[in-house]
């Protein structure tokens, strides 16, 4: 087995070393009955290399991608181009294959990028602090939520009706278990939601998203005001990170807590995950946050380096009183985050948010030609909804049959709500081509 | 010991690398874009930004940048990297070819089911993996990293309570060695937990267990092999008496490399068992993840699953997003995250899983577990084992025959660094004194494994004599020991200008 250096000889040697016959001696702890005699039944026996490719390949086949189709599908995660710098330098060896910072003097590589992620993403969302990535943008958002609980000793979140209906039903999740309690609107398609009716004194946090999960932009100011009138935290969601190249970023808006999904920028679609969790708040709360934090110090002679910090929030340290369970993270995916947005730079980021933004506004343009299409939203970044007149999981599955991806039917995000049979959530990305809008006008136009 | 100074701060091949804030030529760019066509903006209510504060920097610049930030980290690539608890084995590159093949990686996770069919296909059959790796009824994909998967395992269980009905269940009982995250999964989820001490051989002590079991218990907590690297030979009897009191068995499956293909679960009475694919299943760490947690479930757990369930059946793949009575969800308990799990992380893991076959598994978790052995065997006269072996897939050493000397569990740490290795596992488990847990796992040559050996026989030996070097170490790293102190007290957490 090519993966294993150990030839017969060496465990003859080392099994006398220890002093015993065979290795199923070392085994004698476990019961006997519970010891398989041999390799387990059911499964096959090694292979290859080629045979493995064959048959990953052969899967692999079976999907259609993002790339062969015109293809016009958000809803949290967006298909951007990823410079392939990128992909080569996050398999270097020294990177992939390390483990989390313990022993910092070894590991000043993953902690310099950390650092320089977490000031990254503090300018992007216009926070004094961010953390060094959660899991995803919806655990990242219940992980908000419970900090805000912690702060503000309240246990009501109110949960705007236009969150990602995954990053609802994760916080929901964790509320049923952990015992606080959320308040939820239903889907607002037309972006129209009185959140501030909503908040109260046991209100511990409002969240909202913004683009929303049906393209919205929306200004948080008026909210955020609200929220602190009555002590409420506001946390805001950014599901499409490349919105915040052009729109004026939740810190400056009065957000308590940004988070959101860090996918689009250096991560592949890859079916839904790995994604990158990003997580900033203003440095008040810092004692509160979940999660690894780099922090900057100084080596015996002197020299600046960086260090996992503020460690007494963790699990390994603090257990059943930590802020968080989270030890593994999304190290790779925030390395690969960092280095793309490190390659487009101020001028780089900026102009591709404006890139997203003028594909969306030209398909707005094609799409809105048509008859029998109704678009619902007056502001968006790079996404929006646009009522078909008939079931939009049909149109889409029969778009699907003619090679194009068109969107994302409402009912695939909120399969128990009422009256959005019909809406579909389109995006555009610097990868649509003004070819691939006319396929999807020409193929809307003929089914409605 | 000071480090050698040079004009530029280089020093041969390890470079001196500032920040990228402060390699900024504003204006420069890595990217080249077309420029926006030109368009009436339609950003409704909000005003557009006044810039980011981003730097600026060509390609060549970026790809040097990294590639020195990659030449100040150690890896398993590099060399021999003992992490105890953490199972750095060899991360084969072939699974990162698997995991880039378009048909996984450029594929939405809300396209219509009928066209990721084959993605569907690559889930099932590793489900197919796991349960019958360790024998059990279900397994949950979605769960993002091992503590995730506590968590997820954990829901099942209060979930399962739930629906039986009779009085809450809150407490729960973990043994005093377990991992942070098992307490601080049950915390979250409004639990108590009791920690139980460990017997003189390192085990868990059955009749304390027994005696704090009762009906107002949910669960018990066992890593096993526990992390002093010791099967725990009582489980089946815990099993037996958590059951008896209707409580259920959530095992830490942070270990489970030492007993993959040759022991599975089900056979030792566990209920709940997550796996963390990114240690036993070989797929990177990547500095600290992704990760990937599925959890296992027995019988009685099995519908108390959370979604989305993949199903299999004359129509091909479906997957289950709510929960139904016909699809055998309606006592599901909803998502843990956003998504469908962690695709990229399961491609690596099947292509593992393949390319061992049940063969090359049987074997690799001997190995791990020889490996481990031979390591106890030759240090155990050197260093002090705590427990009898044999021990599992790491050998457990505590700070005992280092008394006197000045020197200490970090020092031995920190001279392991100029000597060219990964350091052990220090100071966890909790329960033994200056704790050293090494984990070779299967994939070290003995060539390897002797430079090991032969290199902490020689600092014990310098420890007699020679402390101060000890206490300077390290010299030869890209930096010597960091201030963490200094880094907590008045916390520095991004770049200021």
């Amino acid at each position: 087995m090519r993966y294993l250096p150990l030839t017969e000889a060496d465990r003859r040697e080392m099994l006398a070393e220890i002093g015993v016959a065979s290795v199923a001696e070392l085994y004698r702890d476990v019961p006997e009955a519970a010891r398989l005699p041999g390799p387990i039944a059911g499964l096959p026996a090694h292979m290859g290399e080629l045979e493995v490719e064959r048959m990953l390949s052969a899967m692999a086949a079976k999907n259609v991608t993002a790339g062969s189709a015109p293809f016009f599908l958000g809803g949290g995660a967006y298909r951007h181009h990823v410079p392939a710098t990128v992909d080569s330098l996050i398999q270097r060896g020294e990177f992939l294959t390390a483990y989390t910072p313990y022993q910092p003097e070894i590991a000043q590589g993953t902690l310099q990028f950390l650092f320089e992620f977490q000031s990254q993403v503090a300018l992007l969302t216009g926070m004094e602090v961010a953390n060094a990535s959660m899991y995803d943008g919806a655990t990242a958002c219940a992980e908000a939520v419970m900090m805000a609980n912690r702060t503000t000793k309240r246990s009501r979140a109110v949960l705007a009706g236009n969150l990602h209906p995954h990053y609802r039903d994760t916080t929901a999740t964790l509320a049923r278990f952990n015992g606080f309690e959320i308040v939820t609107g239903a889907p607002t398609p037309g972006g129209k939601e009185n959140l501030e009716s909503r908040i109260d004194g046991a209100t511990s946090c409002v969240v909202v998203q913004t683009p929303d999960v049906f393209g919205h932009v929306h200004d948080l100011t008026a909210l955020a005001a609200a929220c602190q009138a009555k002590g409420a935290l506001l946390i805001a969601v950014v599901t499409e990170a490349v919105s915040l190249g052009l729109l004026t970023p939740p810190g400056a808006m009065g957000a308590d807590i940004v988070v959101g999904e860090g996918q689009s920028l250096g991560i592949p679609l890859s079916y839904g995950g790995p994604y990158l969790g990003l997580f900033a708040a203003k440095e008040k709360y810092i004692r509160q946050m979940p999660g690894r934090l780099i922090g900057q110090t100084t080596d015996a002679d002197g020299r600046r380096g960086w260090v996992l910090t503020l460690s007494t929030r963790e699990q390994h340290i603090r257990r059943e009183k930590a802020t968080s369970n989270i030890c593994t993270n999304s190290g790779l995916c925030a390395l690969a985050f960092s280095m793309h947005l490190t390659l487009l730079g101020e001028a780089g980021f900026t102009t591709l948010a404006r890139l997203n933004h003028a594909k969306a506004v030209r398909l707005a343009e094609k799409l809105g030609d048509l008859k029998g299409l109704r678009i619902l939203n007056d502001g968006f970044f790079n996404e929006f909804t646009i009522d078909v007149g008939r079931r939009a999981n049909k149109v889409v599955n029969k778009l699907a049959k003619r090679g194009i991806l068109a969107g994302v039917p409402a009912t695939r995000l909120f399969p128990d709500s009422d009256g959005l049979t019909d809406l579909l959530v389109v995006a555009a990305t610097e990868c649509t081509t003004d070819a691939d809008m006319d396929a999807l006008a020409r193929g809307l136009g003929e089914l409605l | 010991m000071t480090s050698a100074t040079t004009i530029s701060g280089h020093q041969g091949l390890q470079m001196d690398e500032p920040l990228i804030f402060e390699l900024d030529s504003p204006g420069s760019s890595g990217v080249d874009l077309p420029p926006p066509p030109k368009v009436k903006s339609r950003l409704g209510a909000v005003a557009a930004r006044n810039g980011v504060g981003l730097p600026g920097l060509s390609e060549p610049e970026v790809v040097r940048h990294y590639t020195r930030l990659s030449q100040k980290n150690y890896a398993i690539d590099s060399g021999f990297y003992p992490l105890g608890s953490c199972t750095m084995k060899h991360n084969p590159r072939l699974n990162e070819k698997m995991a880039r093949l378009p048909g996984f990686a450029d594929v939405h996770p809300l396209q219509p089911v009928s066209t990721v069919q084959g993605a569907l296909e690559l889930i099932d059959t590793l489900a197919g993996w796991l349960k019958t790796l360790t024998g059990m009824k279900a397994v949950a994909l979605s769960p993002a990293a091992g503590a995730h998967g506590e968590m997820c395992g954990m829901m099942a269980i209060a979930a399962a309570h739930e629906h039986r009905g009779g009085p809450a269940r809150k407490r729960v009982l973990v043994p005093e060695s377990a991992h942070g995250t098992n307490p601080a999964t049950a915390a979250a989820l409004g639990m108590t937990v009791e920690a139980i001490p460990a017997t003189e051989d390192g085990r868990i002590d059955l009749p304390a267990f027994k005696a704090k079991l009762g009906f107002d218990v949910a669960a018990v907590m066992l890593t096993n092999p526990n992390t002093c690297g010791l099967f725990e030979r009582e489980v089946k009897a815990l099993a037996d008496a958590v059951h008896e009191a209707g409580a259920f068995l959530y095992c830490d499956g942070a270990n489970f490399n030492a007993i993959i293909g040759r022991v599975r679960v089900a056979d030792l009475g566990v209920d709940a068992m997550h796996i963390n694919l990114h240690k036993t299943f070989s797929t990177p760490h990547g500095g600290g993840g992704p990760g990937s947690g599925p959890v296992v479930f027995s019988e009685a757990l099995a519908p108390f699953i959370p979604l989305p369930a993949i199903i299999h059946d004359d129509d091909g793949y479906r997957l289950i997003e709510t929960q139904d009575d016909d699809d055998g969800t309606a006592l599901a308990f909803g998502r843990m995250k956003a998504f469908h799990g962690q695709m990229g992380v399961f491609v690596r893991a099947l292509a593992y899983s393949l390319s061992h076959g049940a063969d090359g598994l049987y074997q690799a978790s001997a190995d791990a577990v020889l490996s481990a052995n031979y390591i106890l065997a030759k240090l155990k006269d050197t260093f002090n084992a705590p427990f009898e072996g044999p021990c599992m897939h790491e050998a457990l050493f505590d700070d005992k025959s280092l008394k006197g000397t000045g020197v200490s569990t970090l020092d031995i740490a920190k001279a392991l660094i100029d000597e060219g290795f990964h350091p052990m596992t220090v100071y966890f488990p909790l329960v033994v004194h200056g704790a050293m847990l090494i984990e070779p796992t299967e994939s070290e040559s003995k060539r390897s494994i002797d430079q090991f050996i032969a290199t902490m026989k020689g600092l014990a030996e310098r420890a007699k004599t020679d402390a101060a070097s000890f206490h300077a170490a390290p010299t030869l790293a890209p930096r010597r020991r960091l201030d963490e102190t200094a880094a907590a007290r008045k916390p520095i957490l991004k770049w200021k200008k």
